[in-house]
């Protein structure tokens, strides 16, 4: 007899719902993103949906770069979801500000703002190394709920 | 005895509908993803969500919103355990009622405006499927002379030759309760995005469980309806049954989001007119 818990925690890596936050992106990172939802794509056979409503998801995707202005916003996001929750910074502006990284009004990458799990590289990403990221995130929530160990590399990377 | 074995029926139904509607609502994602070209989710997609909203953190805005997630789970699952004990449809249809009304009352005790606008859409969708459902019930009321399931059961020609009309009426309320395009107007089904998720926009973690959980009660409820047009044989019944789930499939994914204004004048119009035609003809060949 399987208990509730173990039930709960194998639906935790089988339905993670996205919401994905656009921080000031170029617009490169949100096309690769959608793009994952297409039928060449098909994120949804892992489980994973794209809500609208950061207190419906369990992984937050951050695109572009953290200003003055939206850190506000997205601090706000985050505190919407509820745990268990993942954050994926997506692309070299998510990383670190990328290109945009000393315009004035810039405060740099998704980690200044909130802590996040996984970092995704490129500009922009490709689908595959977004959907990567996604199973990735996985990987740390299994960690979080003591499921399994902490491995020594983060990042991903798909090139 | 004869309660005893009612309330039996009642009870082992309630638990085979609660399995029964996760797998429908599994088989609908994999379907609507093979129309569009995609592999799809595993046929159990819909219990790991539900699993996975249950170990969720709560986050609940009010009480008042947890309180109308169990009342509106409550609800359906009676409705359904009225069903299968062959009871009155009458009494069916009110408590399928008091769950859609506390499914609002909990949408609209928060400040949310995305909550507010999909409440309100969804009494609309509840005042256009509803007198369909009920001219329905009057139908088969008229036909069989009485209002229980068990006289419907007692019938030797399918109720489906003599209510077409009616049956028609029927799919389209069951459309409008499915919120299936054109008429994902309150809250859209998942992949969708209409107004965040309209009248489910607040309820989160295990509120939302129980709320997807109550859907699939409704959808086994409506076509348990559904079932009633054939009640002769278990062969043509379960034909009935996926040849109507598989319009409405093929109907959502043809058709675009609509908005409530077409939903009234074109859903609740022509749907009226086509039951009123059936029950004068019913009245006819009495
Ligand atoms: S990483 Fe590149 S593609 Fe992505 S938002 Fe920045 S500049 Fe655009």
């Amino acid at each position: 007899m399987i208990n509730l818990k173990e039930w709960i925690n194998k639906g935790r890596l089988k339905s993670p719902w996205v919401v994905h936050f656009d921080c000031g992106s170029c617009n490169g990172c949100d096309i690769e993103i959608l793009a994952c939802l297409t039928p060449v794509h098909d994120v949804e056979r892992f489980g994973i949906i794209n809500v609208g409503n950061p207190k419906h998801a369990d992984v937050l995707l951050v695109s572009g770069t953290v200003n003055h202005r939206n850190k506000i916003a997205l601090k706000n996001i985050y505190d919407q979801m509820a745990e268990p929750k993942a954050v994926i910074a997506i692309g070299a502006c998510g990383l670190s500000g990328g290109v945009f990284h000393d315009c004035y009004n810039v405060v740099g990458g998704v980690n200044k703002v909130i802590p996040v799990d996984v970092y995704v590289p490129g500009c922009p990403p490709r689908p595959e190394a977004i959907i990567d990221g996604v199973v990735v995130a996985l990987e740390q929530i299994k960690i979080k709920l003591g499921l399994a160990e902490a491995p020594a590399v983060h990042a991903v990377h798909m090139e | 005895m004869m309660i005893l074995g009612k309330l039996l029926l009642g009870v082992i139904g309630l638990a085979l509908a609660t399995f029964i509607g996760g797998f429908i609502s599994g088989l609908d994602r994999k379907i609507t993803a093979r129309m569009q070209s995609r592999f799809g989710p595993p046929l159990a997609q819909p219990f790991y969500d539900v699993l996975k909203l249950w170990g969720k953190a709560p986050m609940a805005v009010n009480a008042w919103l947890v309180l109308c997630a169990y009342l509106t789970l409550m609800a359906s699952a009676l409705s359904v355990f009225l069903f299968f004990a062959q009871s009155d449809l009458l009494l069916i249809f009110f408590v399928m009622t008091i769950g859609a009304v506390f499914q609002v009352m909990g949408a609209l005790s928060v400040n949310s405006p995305f909550s507010h606008v999909g409440a309100q859409r969804e009494l609309l969708q509840m005042f256009t499927y509803e007198p369909l459902i009920i001219l329905v019930i009057i139908g088969i009321a008229m036909h069989t002379g009485s209002f229980s399931i068990a006289s419907i059961y007692a019938l030797d020609t399918p109720l489906l030759y003599s209510m077409p009309f009616l049956y028609v009426a029927l799919g389209i309320a069951f459309t409008i309760k499915l919120r299936k395009s054109p008429f994902d107007i309150s809250a859209s089904h998942h992949g969708h995005q209409e107004i965040v998720r309209g009248v489910l926009t607040e309820y989160t973690g295990r509120q939302l469980a129980m709320l997807e959980v109550a859907h699939w009660l409704d959808v086994v409820l409506l076509l348990g309806l559904c079932s009633l047009f054939w009640s002769t044989s278990a062969i043509g019944l379960f034909l009935l049954l996926a040849v109507t789930y598989f319009a409405e499939l093929f109907v959502d994914n043809v058709s675009a989001r609509l908005t409530w204004g077409w939903m009234i004048k074109r859903a609740l119009g022509p749907g009226v007119a086509l039951a009123m035609v059936n029950l004068l003809w019913l009245y006819a060949i009495k």
